[in-house]
């Protein structure tokens, strides 16, 4: 049994690196999912995979195959495309979802046409998003990095952040801290959506970072609480989505999201705060 | 998720571009090619009495290729389509039906025996052993349920010679006044590969029996191991779409360690980043680039059908036999 659960990391260093990668991943990205889901923007991260596109073509054209280049230019596609939804849905009508739908769209048709002035059929998409199994130093170095700068930035710009979910115009009328926050908020959703993108593919780096947070919301009612069950499910979901790809042979970067998704529908049905199965018990009045 | 962003970014590119197919000049045949090997094969036979246009260019890959509306309106003024076959243009039938496509399509790999590939496994059964070759000929017929023809035929010269004559029959079908031509230049070519063949041959031949193993991406290489005796090794399975699991992964760096195979090779149309991780781990060395699916541009090391397996063979003989 031990052996099952050891064997696998003792003798191949891939499975090491896979682990390695994805706790890095597990400890940066659910924080930032629990934000992003509390501020009612859980499909970010599905529009930045194509938004990111046009940088990445414009690396391609000016480097060629290199993955540096396309991760940078990925990098500013998709932090320009944040950070000008972020902008108009501050100061205009529109709600930041509407906004960032119109700039992604604008993002990926602009990538396909650049990508076809150059006439070539390779994916570069497909190119660009790695796999969970083939990490090199750089690629781990790159999602430890990143984890690392989010929980730093993170801790820095927790109080003014959580207000902003919770009571955005309190915040507005009593500090000028409500942009900046917001804005350094997007750079970090970018920064781990990308390299997470680069280092593991897009089903790993959206999934890792939403649906533990989604999940954890049926557990903690505060927003450290969530972010603490949150980086545990991701952790367990990752150990054991490797290993169940090892043992049974399923892809792993799908075994591992599968994982997640079975501690949603877990949590959805049985956890304490508003899930299924406790608000068919019926509540206690309160008595005065 | 990877089907949807190419729906989307067909999608895109048809609301997006004006369409704008290839200008066809008048006075030759017009013949469409659906990817860069079959492209270089027609215009070797066609010569200068055919104009040939490549959907899927140098490099690119032809598995999840998505036309455009200009390669739509060019197919539509074509007479002749030639097309691999044995599945290996998903979205061929689909293009030929709304372009309006009026000319004829030729199928390249008719009459060819095709090899049987498993889906669970990513490699070939009956491949390589010269013992199994002498008894069965072909690639042997188990698990019936989990196989699929293999599309990457031309990696077998024997069968580029098939490929050949269906071009030629395609062309003098289509332009009977240029028989003569046709005929002449498919001589030549056939002349050609032949003696490529002979190259081949040799070149493995002159490689130690232990050494004959490679791994490379992708298994485009069913073919080119089973007709010339190489075992082919390949991480993930018939597509370059599928993602490959830990398992597989493990299973090959057992393999690697035990049988002590020498070199991993990479492939021009897909990404290497498994295959160095594969390389790192085992102590194999990365043998070169090889060229499956698509030539190289017009000044790489394989611009044509012939100069694609002269390549290849120049790479693997030189990793495997040091």
């Amino acid at each position: 049994m031990i052996d099952a659960i050891i064997g696998p990391f003792i003798e191949f260093s891939f499975m090491r690196r896979a682990l390695v990668g994805c706790l890095a991943l597990s400890l940066g990205a659910p924080p930032i999912g629990v934000f992003l889901m509390l501020r009612r923007m859980s499909l970010m991260g599905d529009a930045m995979s194509h938004a990111i596109l046009p940088g990445a073509a414009i690396g391609y054209l000016l480097a060629g195959l290199s993955l540096f280049a396309m991760s940078l230019g990925g990098f500013a596609a998709g932090l320009a495309v944040a950070i000008a939804a972020g902008l108009v849905a501050r100061s205009t009508v529109l709600r930041e979802d509407a906004s960032l739908a119109a700039f992604y769209l604008v993002s990926l048709a602009l990538g396909v046409l650049i990508v076809s002035v150059r006439g070539s059929n390779i994916d570069l998409l497909h190119v660009l998003f790695g796999t969970v199994l083939a990490l090199d130093d750089a690629a781990i170095l790159l999602l430890a990095g990143i984890s690392t700068v989010s929980l730093v930035v993170l801790a820095v710009i927790y109080r003014p952040l959580v207000l902003e979910c919770f009571d955005p115009q309190f915040l507005r009328s009593a500090s000028a801290l409500s942009s900046p926050t917001h804005l350094t908020f997007l750079v970090l959703v970018v920064l781990n959506l990308v390299a997470g993108f680069q280092a593991l593919g897009t089903l790993m780096a959206v999934g890792i970072m939403l649906l533990p947070a989604i999940a954890a919301r049926f557990w903690a009612e505060d927003v450290s609480g969530m972010i603490l069950v949150a980086v545990g499910i991701a952790f367990i979901a990752s150990v054991s989505g490797l290993l169940l790809s090892y043992h049974t042979g399923a892809p792993t970067g799908p075994a591992i999201i599968l994982l997640c998704g079975i501690f949603y529908l877990l949590s959805m049905m049985f956890g304490p705060r508003g899930g299924l199965l406790w608000n068919l018990v019926p509540r206690k009045h309160l008595e005065a | 998720m990877k089907t949807r962003v190419f729906c989307r970014i067909g999608l895109a590119l048809f609301l997006l571009l004006g369409v704008s197919g290839a200008a066809w000049s008048a006075d030759k045949v017009r013949a469409v090619a659906s990817f860069s090997i079959l492209g270089d094969m027609v215009s070797q036979v066609g010569g200068g009495r055919v104009e040939v246009v490549t959907l899927v260019g140098p490099d690119g890959d032809a598995h999840v290729f998505s036309p455009t509306p200009a390669d739509a309106k060019t197919l539509a003024g074509a007479d002749l389509f030639f097309v691999n076959g044995l599945g290996f243009e998903g979205w061929m039938e689909r293009l030929e039906k709304s372009s309006g496509f009026k000319g004829k399509t030729v199928v390249a790999s008719n009459g060819i025996k095709p090899l049987t590939m498993s889906e669970e496994e990513g490699h070939h059964h009956g491949e390589a052993d010269e013992h199994d070759r002498d008894h069965d000929g072909h690639a042997k017929a188990e698990d019936a349920d989990h196989e699929a023809a293999d599309p990457h035929a031309w990696q077998d010269l024997a069968n580029g010679k098939v490929y050949v004559a269906n071009i030629r029959d395609g062309l003098i079908e289509a332009d009977p006044e240029g028989k003569a031509v046709y005929e002449a230049n498919a001589a030549k070519y056939l002349d050609a590969i032949a003696k490529e063949e002979i190259a081949v041959k040799a070149a493995v031949a002159s490689l130690p029996h232990e050494r004959r193993k490679i791994i490379t991406s992708h298994d485009a290489f069913g073919y080119f191991g089973t007709a010339y005796g190489l075992e082919i090794i390949a991480p993930e399975g018939v597509s370059t779409e599928s993602e490959a699991s830990a398992q597989d992964v493990a299973k090959i760096i057992r393999q690697i360690k035990a049988e002590k195979i020498p070199a991993v090779f990479i492939e021009n149309v897909t990404d290497h980043r498994l295959l160095d991780q594969i390389a790192r781990e085992t102590g194999a060395k990365i043998g070169g680039t090889l060229y499956s699916d698509a030539l190289s541009g017009p000044d790489g090391p394989a611009p044509t059908y012939v100069d694609m397996f002269r390549h290849n063979v120049g790479t693997l003989t030189a990793a495997l036999s040091s």
